[in-house]
């Protein structure tokens, strides 16, 4: 199954790439005489309310997801990993004050947090990256932060300090390499929970912005047209479920394979 | 007892803080603020708005000032007037959203207890049969749909093709003139898709958890001496494994609750519901910042009173928390 999930994500990364010799039409190409035009074999997946090709726009799309999914996720690794890291090797109120500062995020409906934020910046491509990064690193903080109290016992984190070895080099060098198996699970995960929040803000309207195409504002013109056009509908939330599920096939494939309790 | 209860509310206290805090914060991303210097680039904001931001937020005064002057009106539940033409007060308007948000998340977890428990438990009784096997596969592919994406199919198949549900509002036209119990019928009806969306989400994550739950209790020693005293299977597993089992739900329930109250906007906004969650999305949309900032914080406390409650009936139901 694990092996299923790498597929998607592979093919999902080669239509990415390739999407300007894939898409049959200019994804922004309006088509005035076309309009709302349902599956044929000249469209396959049918046009949109602008007559524009559905199945160009979902494949340029898969490139927008892909990296909102991938920044995003950057973007919580590097705080999550830094706080996880500080608060796991120092303990004490290091570790007091990053924890009750994750319990406070804990606290924010984390859309409720993203939609303010956006609210006030301007939507675009790059502060949703950014701010679905910065609501989506406390869990990750958690998983190091566990992994580094664990670590930081073992006998060759003593020894590296015994030579003198300094903190940052033993946190970075030492650790950290260790804790990478829980990381690359977590990262993978977030990826499908990235790409689903993106999908989602930009079905609202506040995401990704037309003309710019992306899986979630095919879908509003899906809920405007729902009662003509099924197809606006159908499509791209079949193309989010399946990336999702690729990625958290993978990622519990990677869990599996790396944790052999589990097995 | 009431030891346990003190300790957990001082608790509360350095978070409430940070809440305060995080939300001064994002408010000071807005426009307006005197460490946005493109101001007066974004044509977006009005200078009326502006004006009436300055004076809201003690602007001229130095931060901790305005902080603390903050923070002192929203202990008086003053959370400024609204943007919108009406110019209600924040709280008013968000007050009067609340109970319908409320009703909705409460159905929704009602839902999901009683839907994800049993599954959990069965396929955890029955592991590696067919339903474990067949569960598994539903809760994988439930984990991975976009709700939201899901909503729209179900309203073309039982609004649009069937006309069995309606898919907007929670009430129709003729709602006035309906006798009580038709009048109840109708409000259910409005809401059946809503709650059953909202829970979609917790569903496949508590029948995942619960039956990874059940699993570990059933392998503790005291189920072995159960069934050693020879007891009946039904009573193991139903009386003396179960109600083990249940207890760390409680505390999984409590963690729900913000991703229940995010999802709000997204569900009301959907089926037009005038619940905090639309009424959250049409601030964003209309940049009504006091509202926005309004239901954040809202939005934090009542995740913060939740989690209380829940940790509150652990205690009560689990004795072994309140020495720990």
């Amino acid at each position: 199954m694990a092996v299923a999930g790498g597929v998607v994500v592979l093919i999902l990364f080669i239509v990415s790439l390739c999407a300007p010799w894939l898409s049959p039409y200019d994804p922004n190409e309006i088509n005035l005489r076309e309009v709302l035009a349902s599956p044929s074999p000249a469209h396959l997946f049918g046009t949109d309310q602008l007559g524009r090709d559905v199945m160009s726009r979902m494949i340029w799309g898969a490139g927008i997801s892909l990296k909102v999914g991938f920044v995003a996720t950057g973007f919580s690794l590097f705080i999550g990993v830094i706080l996880g890291a500080l608060a796991g090797y120092y303990g004490r109120w290091v570790d007091a004050i990053i924890m009750r500062f994750v319990d406070v995020m804990l606290c924010f409906p984390a859309f409720f947090l993203i939609l303010a934020v956006i609210a006030i910046l301007e939507p675009s491509i790059w502060n949703i990256m950014i701010v679905i990064g910065l609501t989506g690193w406390m869990g990750i903080t958690r998983l190091v932060r566990a992994d580094f109290i664990s670590l930081k016992e073992r006998d060759f984190v003593q020894a590296a300090r015994a030579i003198g070895t300094g903190d940052l080099r033993i946190i970075f060098r030492h650790i950290l390499p260790n804790a990478m198996a829980s990381i690359l699970v977590a990262a993978t995960l977030g990826v499908a929970g990235a790409i689903l929040t993106e999908s989602a803000l930009s079905f609202l309207g506040i995401g990704v912005q037309p003309p710019t195409p992306s899986w979630g504002n095919i879908l509003t013109a899906g809920k405007n047209n729902i009662d003509i056009a099924w197809w606006l509908s159908l499509y791209p939330g079949l193309a989010i479920l399946i990336t999702v599920l690729g990625y958290n096939l993978l990622g519990e494939g990677i869990r599996d394979s790396l944790d052999p309790r589990l097995r | 007892m009431l030891k346990y209860i003190l300790k957990r509310l001082l608790l509360m206290v350095p978070l409430i803080v940070g809440i305060t805090i995080v939300c001064f914060i994002v408010i000071h991303l807005a426009p307006g603020s005197p460490t946005d210097l493109q101001t007066d680039l974004n044509p977006r904001v009005s200078a009326e708005a502006k004006a009436r931001l300055q004076a809201m937020y003690d602007l001229d005064k130095p931060i901790y000032e305005q902080y603390l002057l903050w923070v002192g009106r929203l202990a008086t539940l003053d959370l400024g007037q609204s943007f919108s033409t009406d110019h209600r007060p924040v709280v008013d308007k968000i007050m009067e959203r609340i109970p319908i948000t409320i009703i909705i998340n409460v159905l929704s977890m009602i839902l999901i207890i009683l839907v994800a428990i049993p599954i959990g438990v069965l396929s955890a009784v029955r592991q590696d049969s067919l339903f474990d096997k067949v569960t598994a596969v539903i809760v994988f592919i439930g984990f991975a749909v976009p709700t939201f994406w899901l909503a729209l199919l179900l309203m073309i198949l039982f609004g649009v093709d069937l006309g069995w549900l309606p898919i907007s509002g929670v009430r129709s036209l003729n709602y006035e003139y309906l006798p009580p119990l038709a009048a109840a019928l109708d409000l259910l009806k409005h809401l059946i898709l809503p709650v059953f969306l909202s829970a979609f989400g917790g569903l496949a994550g508590l029948s995942r958890y619960m039956r990874s739950n059940m699993l570990e209790v059933i392998r503790q020693d005291y189920i072995t001496t159960a069934r050693a005293k020879g007891l009946s299977e039904r009573v193991v597993i139903y009386k003396h494994a179960l109600r083990n089992a249940l207890l760390p739900v409680i505390t999984i329930l409590g963690l729900s609750i913000p991703g229940l109250i995010g999802g709000s906007v997204i569900f009301e906004t959907i089926f037009a519901i005038p619940g905090m969650g639309q009424l959250f999305y049409m601030s964003v949309m209309s940049r009504d910042y006091p509202v926005v900032m309004g239901i954040l914080f809202i939005g934090a406390v009542l995740t913060l009173i939740g989690n209380l409650v829940a940790d509150i009936s652990y205690a009560v139901a689990d004795p072994r928390i309140r020495v720990a």
